[in-house]
């Protein structure tokens, strides 16, 4: 960094007039946003519209496809695969209060109990990331094996029992089950919980900690009272940052799962690059954003955080 | 009863060291697992202690190559987004202008969508335009994805800046210019550096919306996945440990550096 700013100033401006020309600065911003936002508009925004039309196009891939207002696609597309989308909803919004219930001492710890450790922690919470997470959700399948210590474990505890009954798990396995793809999700999106929660909490001014116990309040009560609702903006941005991604991810429910366990993404994923049915697979997606943008606006609303960015 | 009360004033430390225990647990295995020699194709059952996938790192067809394509795509697209990104922010940190609303959610959209989403209907752009996919697809994909994340980063930075700083430069005669390069970008560095790490961490680690629009090109990613079906090398393994061992110590030497720094300054 010194040597950039120990250089002689490049070509300085003219000299400053007294009032610069208000058209120029009226532009800059213009200028500043042009590159990225154009990026956005023609590979994010201009895609979805593309897609949209996708969705209502008929045709086969030979003869080409044709906008023909095709709407029955996306009543086909619903009622063939409403249980992925169910399940879709069903596993990511496990795996969101899974990722709250852990995710939240640790980030508690962090923020006030870790002293000299706090960095150390972190950097632990965010190293996994630079191993491809897809070589860490292969170790799950090893974490989890067949006869393996942890299920071992498990059958032995009879744990294994409880969740057969309830259908996450099948006989002595854990892989290729409903848990191991909720694991798997949890595991894969618990820092995207744990940072925020951790950056709201570690905002509180530790003072109102001293004053609620000053007032008489138990540690539980502080926590309710004091601590939990002024961590409310990292609780709603890490269930967003979690839930989201998790809803649309096919990686754990294709690598930890079965045929039983499709979720979504996996539909969205096997129709455009292997069936190659563009239109279903459009409408799939198009349902997909329709539904979270729903959610996401429903729910800001309700826990009443509208700057999140 | 006396362990009960310390358990109950450790309970916060001891679920939180176990939440961290279950996100580095998949870690040891990996590093483990990097010793193993496996009897089959899968390297996911222990057999025994062996070095030679640490000997021969590359030794499986196609495996440094893609290493290779992530590299340069991660790098380019960390520049491509990083700067268009550090525009953005300070556009909107510095300046009213009109629809600045719009703006706003234009960079919020990409991260609150799905990846399946934004990775199904670039395909569908892609395949409208008749573009070639590969190298160049995979790149625009990563540097829209990353843009947003940088957006926030350097937001966060310039808006904690404070202003009278640059009033201060101003005062003492410095053009908007200098004021820009000898005060704004070197207060704002750290906010950028963070920016552009993101960006690179999530363009090396892509793995959905590229395997829509990669084509025939292979990234690191890509490699994984299929070797998922066909069989895992040992040397995955290898390469996984051996990035989370550079990314520990990178972070590591930042930070003591960071500290002596602080101490000299002080």
């Amino acid at each position: 960094m010194s040597t950039l700013t120990e250089a002689p100033p490049p070509l300085a401006p003219e000299a400053p007039e007294p009032k610069p020309p208000k058209r120029r600065g009226r532009l800059t911003p213009y200028w500043l946003l042009l590159p990225g936002i154009l990026w956005l508009l023609v590979f994010f925004a201009l895609p979805m519209i593309y897609q949209a039309s996708t969705s209502v196009q008929t045709g086969s891939l030979e003869e080409g496809y044709k906008v023909t207002w095709h709407f029955a696609t996306y009543w086909d597309a619903l009622s063939a695969y409403w249980p992925q989308f169910v399940r879709s909803v069903l596993y990511a919004g496990t795996a969101t209060i899974l990722c709250l219930l852990l995710g939240y001492p640790l980030a508690y710890l962090i923020a006030f109990r870790a002293g000299r450790w706090r960095n150390l922690i972190l950097i632990l919470v965010i190293a996994p990331f630079f191993t491809s997470f897809l070589i860490r959700t292969l170790a799950w399948k090893t974490i989890l094996a067949d006869g393996g210590p942890l299920v071992g474990a498990l059958d032995t505890l009879h744990v294994l029992d409880v969740t057969n009954w309830l259908g996450w798990t099948a006989g002595d396995r854990v892989l290729a089950t409903p848990l191991a793809v909720v694991c798997g999700l949890t595991y894969n999106f618990l820092p995207f919980m744990i940072l925020p929660l951790y950056t709201s909490l570690e905002r509180i001014d530790g003072r109102l900690h001293e004053a609620a116990g000053d007032l008489y309040a138990k540690p539980s009560t502080t926590f309710r009272k004091v601590t939990f609702p002024l961590s409310m903006p990292g609780v709603v941005s890490g269930t967003l940052l979690t839930f989201i991604p998790a809803a649309g991810d096919y990686v754990n429910a294709d690598l930890l799962g079965s045929t039983d366990t499709r979720m979504v993404g996996n539909v969205i994923q096997t129709q455009f690059l292997r069936v190659l049915d563009y239109p279903t697979a459009a409408a799939l997606s198009f349902i997909l954003m329709a539904a979270i943008l729903l959610m996401v606006t429903l729910y800001i609303r309700r826990s009443g955080t509208e700057d999140l960015v | 009863m006396p362990f009960v009360n310390w358990l109950k004033r450790k309970l916060v430390v001891i679920a939180g060291l176990l939440t961290l225990g279950y996100l580095l647990l998949p870690n040891v295995i990996v590093t483990v697992f990097s010793f193993n020699k496996p009897k089959g194709r899968f390297n996911y059952a222990w057999q025994r202690f062996s070095l030679d996938a640490w000997k021969d790192p590359c030794g499986v067809s196609d495996l440094c190559g893609s290493l290779s394509v992530s590299l340069q795509i991660a790098v380019w697209a960390t520049l491509g987004a990083t700067l268009l990104g550090t525009l953005i922010a300070f556009a909107l940190v510095r300046y009213r202008f009109r629809a600045r609303g719009a703006v706003n959610s234009l960079i919020f959209l990409p991260m609150a969508m799905p990846e399946v989403v934004m990775a199904a209907s670039l395909l569908t752009l892609f395949l409208n335009m008749g573009a070639q996919l590969g190298f160049w697809t995979i790149l625009i994909a990563h540097i829209m994805f990353c843009l947003s994340f940088v957006v926030t980063a350097v937001k966060a930075r310039v808006m904690s800046m404070d202003p009278k700083l640059e009033e201060a430069a101003r005062d003492l005669y410095a053009g908007p210019f200098q004021t820009f390069v000898r005060v704004t970008l070197p207060i704002a560095a750290p906010g950028i550096a963070a920016g552009a790490l993101l960006a690179f961490a999530l363009s090396f680690d892509d793995f959905i919306i590229t395997n829509f629009n990669a084509g025939s090109t292979v990234t690191f990613p890509m490699f994984v996945w299929g070797s998922a079906q066909r069989g895992t090398p040992v040397q995955i393994n290898v390469i996984g440990t051996a990035m989370f061992v550079v990314a520990v110590l990178f972070v590591l030497t930042s930070m003591v550096v960071g500290n002596r720094r602080n101490r000299q300054k002080a």
